[in-house]
C-alpha cells in the first residue's frame, strides 16, 4: 500500500499538485535544467528513462536511488548524476537492457562520457576546458616542459647538473624562495581554478533547500562516502566489476593507495612547511622525521595504488565506461607514479652528486602535476564529492513525487 | 557418459545444475542461447516470494505458509495441486541461505513496491544479477556449460530419458533435467493455443515480454511422447504493455500503470471495462488478457495532467497533446467517437475525496462499464495516450510432475526424467498470477530436480530418492 497522500484532494489541488510533481519541484537553477542537452547528455536521459521504469539496480549505489526521486532528466540532473556514478560497472552486468539488447543500456559508459564533458563545461577559465579532451597529450607536453624548465634552470644557477654531494641540502641547487613562488602559485591557481569550476557545477545542481537537522549530518555522510569510496562496493560490500561479471574489492584498495598515498605526500609537504616557516628547521630532514616517513609512505601508496589501477585498467572490461578517456587516466596514473618515484630516488640519493639531477627531474615532474591538475583525471574526485554531497542533502529531503505503487 | 543433463540455463536449470553437482553428479548444462542472452526469462524476473514466520533480513513482518497457501489459492482460482503448492512454498522459506551461499544477494523492496516488502525478497541488481551468480559458482564447482547448444530432441524408452540430441550429436546421460521454459516465443503455437476472435488470430499481436529462446520444442516433444499434460495452453502471465515495447526481452519495463488514473479505450473508441476495479498487482494480471480481445489487439490509456507524477515512470514518453480531439487523432482514434466516450465518462464522474492509495470514493453513475474507484473527469491538459498490447511474460501449459519433480507418463512417475520451471510450472500455478511465484516454483522444484537427477544417476537402481529430497527441503 503506498503511503497516504496529502489533503489536496480537490480538482484545482491535484491539478497544481501535479504541475508540480511533473516539474520536479522547484529548483533554484530550473532554467539551467531546462537548457537543451547535448548528445551525451541525452544519452544520458534517454537511458535513465528506462532505468526509472525499472529499477533493479536501486540497491548498487546512489545513482538509481538518486534517479528515482526524478520523472525527467534535464540538463542539471544529468551532470548531477553522471559526477555521482563511481563507474563500479555492477549495473552494466546486471543489466536486461545492456547491448545486444535492442535498447542499449549501458550506463557506467553514458554516465562516463558527461562526466568528462563536465569537467571540460566547467573549467576556469573556460577556454582551457579543451585540454580535458587533449589531456594525454597534455600531460606528456607538461611533463617535457617541467623537466626543461628545471634542468635548465639547475644550470643557470649552478653551472652544471652534476655537483660534489651538497648533503642533501636542495636549496643549495635551487633556492627556497623560489620554490615557494614557483609552486605556491601554481597550486594556488590549481586550487583556484578547480574551487571555481566545482562553485558553478554545485550553482547548478544544488539542492537549494537544507534537511531538517541542516546540512551538517549531510556533509560527514559525503565525507564518510568519498573517503571509504562506499560507492564502489556494489551495495554489498563484495566491490566492483573489472574484467568480468565477478565483483572484487581491488580497484577500490588500489584506490585508496592512491588517495591516502597523495595525502600522505601532501601531509608531508605541510608539515615540513611548518618545520620551516613556525620552527626555522630546514631541509634535509632525517629519515626519521616525520615529514620524511609521511613522504616515504605516501610514496609507497602512490607507487602501489598507480600501478594497480593502471593494470586493472587494462583489463577492464570493453563495454565497461568510457575507453576514450583512457588517455587522461592513464596520464594521471603516470604522473602520479612518477612524481613518487623521483621524490623516493631523491631521498634515497640526495647525498649523492645526482642530488642537483634528480631534484631537478622530480621538481619538473611535479610540476606537470599541478599544472594539469585542473585539466586532467584530479578533478574527478572535487565534482564526485559535490554529487555525493549533493546525494547526501537530497536523500534527507523529501520526495516530491507521488507514485502509486506497482 | 555424463551422470545429469540440465537443458536450459534459467533459474530452474541453474538451481538443478548446482544441486546436482553438489550431490556429487558430473554436470553438463546446454544453453540455447548465446552466452550474452543466457538466463532465458530469469533475466528479466526480480524477487521470488518467500514464506516467513517473522521478519527477516529483506523481509517484513510475516508471511506463513496458510496465507501464501491463500493467496495462491485466490489468484489460481483453485487449478493448482495442493501438494506441489505447499511444497514449493515451504521450500521458499528455506532457500535464501542456499542461494546466498551461491553469491546471490539481496536488496529491500525497490521504491514503488513497498507493498511487496512483506512478502517478496528482491535480488540485488535483479534476475540478471542472480543468472550470473549462479553461473559463476557452476563454473567454479565444474559444471560444464555450453552456450549455443539447442537440443532439439531427446530420446525416451518407456519414459525413461536416454540422450538429448543436438543437430546429430547425440549426447548421453544417466538422468536429465528439461528446464527449457515454456513456449511463449513459439509463435505458431501460441497463435493456435489462442486461436480466432471475431476473425482474428489474436496472438499475432502479442509482445514477448522474455526471451525468444522459449519455443517449446522440448515441451511438445514431450508432451507427444506421453507425459502427462497439465494446464490450458491459452492460460499464461499476460500484462498490457506499451505496444512500441520490443517484440522479444520488453521485460518490466514495458508496463503501463496510468490505467487506474484515466480511461482505457479500443480501437473505436470506447471504454470496454472498469479501470478503477482494483489495485495494480490485480490489474497487472488481468489487462493483458482484456486487451487481448480488443479489435486489433490494441488499447489506449488516456490521462490527463492531473495524473503525471502518480504513477510508476512509464520507459516511453505518452503522446501528449493540448486537447483531446487532437490527442486521438495523434494516435489513430476516431475524435467523434473518441470524445463521445470521454464527454459521457466525464459527465458520469462523482468527485469525491481522490485517494489513490485507497479505494476511494471517485465513482461514475449511469455508465456502461462503470469506473468503480479513482474516477476524475479528463478536463485539465496536457493530455497523454499510450498504446497497450498484449504481453506475455511465460505461458502455463507443462507437463505433469510428482514432489520429486519427476515427469509423469500415464500417472508413473519417470526413473530419470525431471522438469523444472516454465516447463512444469502449470502445476502450481494453473492461472492467474502472484508476484515472485514463478521464482519460487523454479527454485524449489530446481533444486528439488537436481537433487532427484543425481541421486538417480548415482545410487543404485530401485533406491528411493529420499536423501535428495532432503537435501533440497
Amino acid at each position: 500500500m503506498p503511503p497516504p497522500e496529502p489533503a489536496s484532494t480537490t480538482l484545482d489541488g491535484l491539478t497544481r499538485e501535479a504541475a508540480r510533481l511533473g516539474a520536479g519541484g522547484a529548483a533554484p537553477a530550473a532554467a539551467f535544467n531546462a537548457l537543451p542537452l547535448t548528445d551525451a547528455e541525452g544519452e544520458v536521459a534517454r537511458q535513465m528513462q528506462i532505468c526509472n521504469a525499472c529499477r533493479y539496480c536501486e540497491g548498487s549505489c546512489a545513482v538509481f536511488p538518486a534517479m528515482t526521486r526524478r520523472l525527467e532528466f534535464g540538463k542539471a540532473d544529468v551532470h548531477y548524476l553522471a559526477n555521482l556514478c563511481h563507474n563500479c560497472g555492477a549495473c552494466l552486468h546486471a543489466c536486461q537492457y545492456a547491448p545486444p539488447h535492442e535498447f542499449g543500456i549501458n550506463v557506467p559508459k553514458a554516465m562516463a562520457v558527461v562526466r568528462a564533458q563536465t569537467y571540460s563545461d566547467y573549467a576556469f577559465p573556460q577556454a582551457l576546458g579543451a585540454l580535458y579532451r587533449h589531456n594525454g597529450l597534455l600531460v606528456s607536453l607538461a611533463i617535457a616542459g617541467g623537466l626543461a624548465l628545471f634542468l635548465a634552470l639547475a644550470v643557470a644557477l649552478k653551472g652544471g647538473l652534476w655537483h660534489e654531494p651538497l648533503a642533501g641540502n636542495f636549496y643549495a641547487v635551487f633556492p627556497h624562495n623560489l620554490m615557494v613562488v614557483m609552486f605556491g602559485s601554481v597550486f594556488g591557481f590549481a586550487m583556484l581554478a578547480l574551487g571555481i569550476g566545482v562553485t558553478r557545477f554545485w550553482r547548478n545542481v544544488s539542492p537549494g533547500e537544507v534537511p531538517e537537522g541542516g546540512n551538517a549530518p549531510a556533509a560527514a555522510e559525503a565525507v564518510h562516502n568519498a573517503l571509504k569510496l562506499k560507492y564502489l562496493d556494489g551495495g554489498h560490500g563484495e566491490g566492483c566489476h573489472n574484467e568480468d561479471d565477478r565483483f572484487n574489492t581491488t580497484r577500490r584498495l588500489y584506490h585508496h593507495f592512491t588517495f591516502y598515498g597523495f595525502m600522505l605526500c601532501f601531509a608531508s609537504t605541510s608539515v615540513a612547511t611548518i618545520y620551516h616557516y613556525a620552527f626555522g628547521l630546514q631541509a634535509p630532514y632525517a629519515y626519521t622525521s616525520l615529514p620524511v616517513i609521511l613522504g616515504t609512505l605516501g610514496g609507497i601508496g602512490l607507487l602501489v595504488g598507480p600501478v594497480g589501477l593502471w593494470r586493472l585498467k587494462t583489463q577492464r572490461h570493453p563495454m565497461h565506461g568510457d575507453s576514450a578517456q583512457n588517455p587522461m587516466d592513464y596520464g594521471f596514473l603516470a604522473l602520479l607514479f612518477l612524481v613518487s618515484l623521483t621524490g623516493l630516488l631523491l631521498m634515497v640519493l640526495r647525498n649523492t652528486g645526482a642530488m642537483g639531477l634528480l631534484l631537478a627531474v622530480h621538481l619538473g615532474v611535479v610540476m606537470a602535476l599541478f599544472v594539469t591538475l585542473p585539466y586532467g583525471k584530479f578533478a574527478h574526485g572535487i565534482f564526485r564529492s559535490a554529487a555525493l554531497l549533493k546525494w547526501a542533502i537530497e536523500r534527507r529531503l523529501p520526495s516530491r513525487l507521488r507514485l502509486g505503487s506497482d | 557418459m555424463v551422470d545429469v543433463l540440465v537443458i536450459g540455463g534459467g533459474n530452474a536449470a541453474l538451481c538443478a545444475a548446482l544441486m546436482a553437482r553438489e550431490a556429487g553428479a558430473s554436470v553438463l548444462l546446454l544453453e540455447a542461447s548465446p552466452r550474452e542472452w543466457r538466463g532465458g526469462n530469469s533475466i528479466h524476473t526480480r524477487n521470488l516470494r518467500c514464506m516467513h514466520d517473522e521478519p527477516q533480513d529483506v523481509l517484513t513482518e510475516a508471511y506463513p505458509e496458510e496465507e501464501y497457501w491463500q493467496d495462491l489459492l485466490k489468484v489460481t482460482g483453485g487449478i493448482t495441486d495442493e501438494k506441489l503448492a505447499r511444497l514449493a512454498i515451504r521450500h521458499s522459506s528455506t532457500c535464501r541461505p542456499w542461494m546466498i551461499k551461491h553469491g546471490v544477494r539481496f536488496q529491500n523492496s525497490l521504491s514503488g513496491t513497498l507493498h511487496l516488502s512483506r512478502t517478496n525478497a528482491f535480488f540485488l541488481g535483479g534476475g540478471k544479477a542472480l543468472v550470473n551468480a549462479y553461473f559463476r559458482s557452476a563454473e567454479k564447482l565444474g559444471v560444464e556449460i555450453r552456450y549455443d547448444t539447442k537440443v532439439d530432441r531427446i530420446e525416451l524408452v518407456n519414459g525413461e530419458f536416454r540422450a538429448a540430441y543436438v543437430g546429430d550429436q547425440r549426447i548421453e546421460a544417466k538422468a536429465c533435467v528439461v528446464s527449457s521454459g515454456g513456449f511463449e516465443s513459439n509463435r505458431e503455437w501460441l497463435r493456435e493455443a489462442w486461436g480466432q476472435h471475431e476473425g482474428e488470430w489474436v496472438a499475432d499481436n502479442f509482445l514477448i515480454r522474455g526471451t525468444r529462446y522459449n519455443t517449446g520444442v522440448l515441451l511438445k516433444q514431450m508432451l507427444e511422447a506421453g507425459a502427462d499434460k497439465i494446464g490450458d495452453p491459452a492460460q499464461c502471465h499476460a500484462v498490457a504493455i506499451d505496444a512500441r515495447a520490443p517484440l522479444y526481452d520488453g521485460g518490466i519495463c514495458t508496463r503501463v500503470d496510468c490505467v487506474s488514473l484515466g480511461i482505457v479505450v479500443n480501437r473505436d473508441g470506447r471504454r470496454f471495462y472498469d479501470e478503477g476495479e482494483d489495485f495494480w498487482p490485480k490489474r497487472y494480471a488481468i489487462w493483458g488478457r482484456l486487451v487481448a480481445f480488443q479489435p486489433g489487439q490494441i488499447a489506449y490509456s488516456i490521462i490527463d495532467a492531473k495524473a503525471v507524477g502518480r504513477f510508476m515512470p512509464p520507459v516511453f514518453p505518452g503522446e501528449k497533446a493540448n486537447d483531446l480531439p487532437t490527442l486521438a487523432r495523434q494516435v489513430g482514434l476516431d475524435p467523434d467517437d473518441f470524445m463521445k466516450t470521454v464527454n459521457e465518462y466525464n459527465a458520469a464522474c462523482k468527485v469525491g475525496t481522490f485517494d489513490h492509495s485507497v479505494l476511494d470514493d471517485c465513482h461514475t453513475e449511469g455508465l456502461t462499464p462503470a469506473k468503480t474507484h479513482w474516477a476524475l473527469p479528463l478536463d485539465t491538459p496536457p493530455f497523454y495516450a499510450y498504446a497497450l498490447r498484449p504481453g506475455i511474460t511465460f505461458t502455463y501449459l507443462g507437463v505433469k510432475i510428482d514432489e520429486n519433480a519427476s515427469v509423469q507418463f500415464g500417472g508413473v512417475p519417470s526413473r530419470n526424467l525431471f522438469a523444472a520451471g516454465e516447463v512444469s510450472a502449470g502445476n502450481v500455478l494453473g492461472k492467474g498470477y502472484l508476484a515472485g511465484i514463478g521464482v519460487t516454483i523454479g527454485t524449489a522444484f530446481g533444486r528439488i530436480a537436481g537433487a532427484a537427477a543425481a541421486h538417480a544417476a548415482l545410487a543404485p537402481a530401485n533406491s528411493k530418492p529420499e536423501g535428495a529430497l532432503s537435501a533440497a527441503a
